[in-house]
């Protein structure tokens, strides 16, 4: 999907020891597998982000499992203890197999 | 848009059943497992069949939801996320919708607090179930009612 578009709302800085809030969105359809195209009377493909993962310089903090219920353009909120420096990396995976991810940097002082 | 009207839900209730039939047929173990998926089976492999205590976990959701394409959701779970006492994960059950699976959140000590929101699609007025697994191996739940305003957009 040419149009899928990561967005992401986190702090640049913060304090050590502070608990920080993420905020994430993608663009994407989250088509169940369930609808029926109307012309042909065909199931439409299941085609979903079926995984988001956020890491904090390679570590897993935050990752999760989605299905189909998940409302179309995936938002999640969540936080991490801010305690070093560093690079978040946030990867959404599709089910077509394609993955879109988006870093964004973290100065703990 | 991504409503389901009556007649909809029949009909894919009809072509799930078309396709479990075939698949039983076929002996496809995996499809079938799949297909028979309900709400307790899905509780029951993610707990493992243990023991699901009441409690420390709250979910929160709007008591009325008018468009079911959208509902926000969160959830907090009472823990210090320490190295030796924290989070696991967090699954998110629903009773009425086609597919029991909405989601599961993984937490890690690193999260600070166990606690996330999302948006999910509710097919029918119905329960929502939370469980959390605990770093000890305790099961926590928590269920909540959601009434949806089925709205008169598409379907």
């Amino acid at each position: 999907m040419a149009n899928t578009k990561p967005r992401i709302k986190a702090p640049k800085s913060a304090k050590q020891g502070e608990i920080i809030t993420i905020k994430t969105l993608i663009s994407h359809v989250m088509e169940t597998g369930l609808r029926k195209d109307k012309k042909t009377g065909e199931l439409i493909p299941r085609q979903i982000i079926n995984k988001f993962t956020a890491k904090f310089d390679g570590a897993e903090v935050f990752s999760v499992n989605l299905d189909a219920a998940i409302s179309a353009n995936p938002y999640f909120q969540f936080t991490m203890k801010a305690e070093k420096s560093g690079e978040f990396e946030f990867i959404w995976q599709d089910d077509n197999g394609e993955t879109y991810s988006k870093k964004s940097p973290l100065t703990v002082s | 848009m991504n409503k389901f009207t009556r007649r909809e839900v029949l009909a894919i209730g009809t072509t799930a059943f078309a396709t479990v039939a075939t698949v039983a047929l076929s002996s496809s173990p995996f499809a079938l497992a799949e297909a028979k998926k309900t709400p307790k089976s899905l509780l029951e492999s993610f707990t493992g069949g243990k023991q699901v205590n009441e409690g420390k976990i709250t979910l929160e959701m709007p008591e009325i939801a008018e468009n079911g394409n959208t509902v926000p959701l969160s959830f907090k779970v009472e823990s210090p996320m320490t190295k030796d006492d924290y989070v696991k994960r967090v699954i998110i059950i629903s009773e009425g919708n086609p597919r029991p699976d909405v989601a599961t959140f993984n937490f890690s000590p690193l999260s600070g607090e166990a606690a996330a929101s999302s948006r999910m699609r509710l097919a029918k007025t119905q329960n929502i179930i939370a469980v959390a697994e605990l770093s000890d191996g305790t099961f926590h739940m928590t269920k909540t009612e959601v009434k949806v305003t089925i709205g008169g957009c598409g379907g």
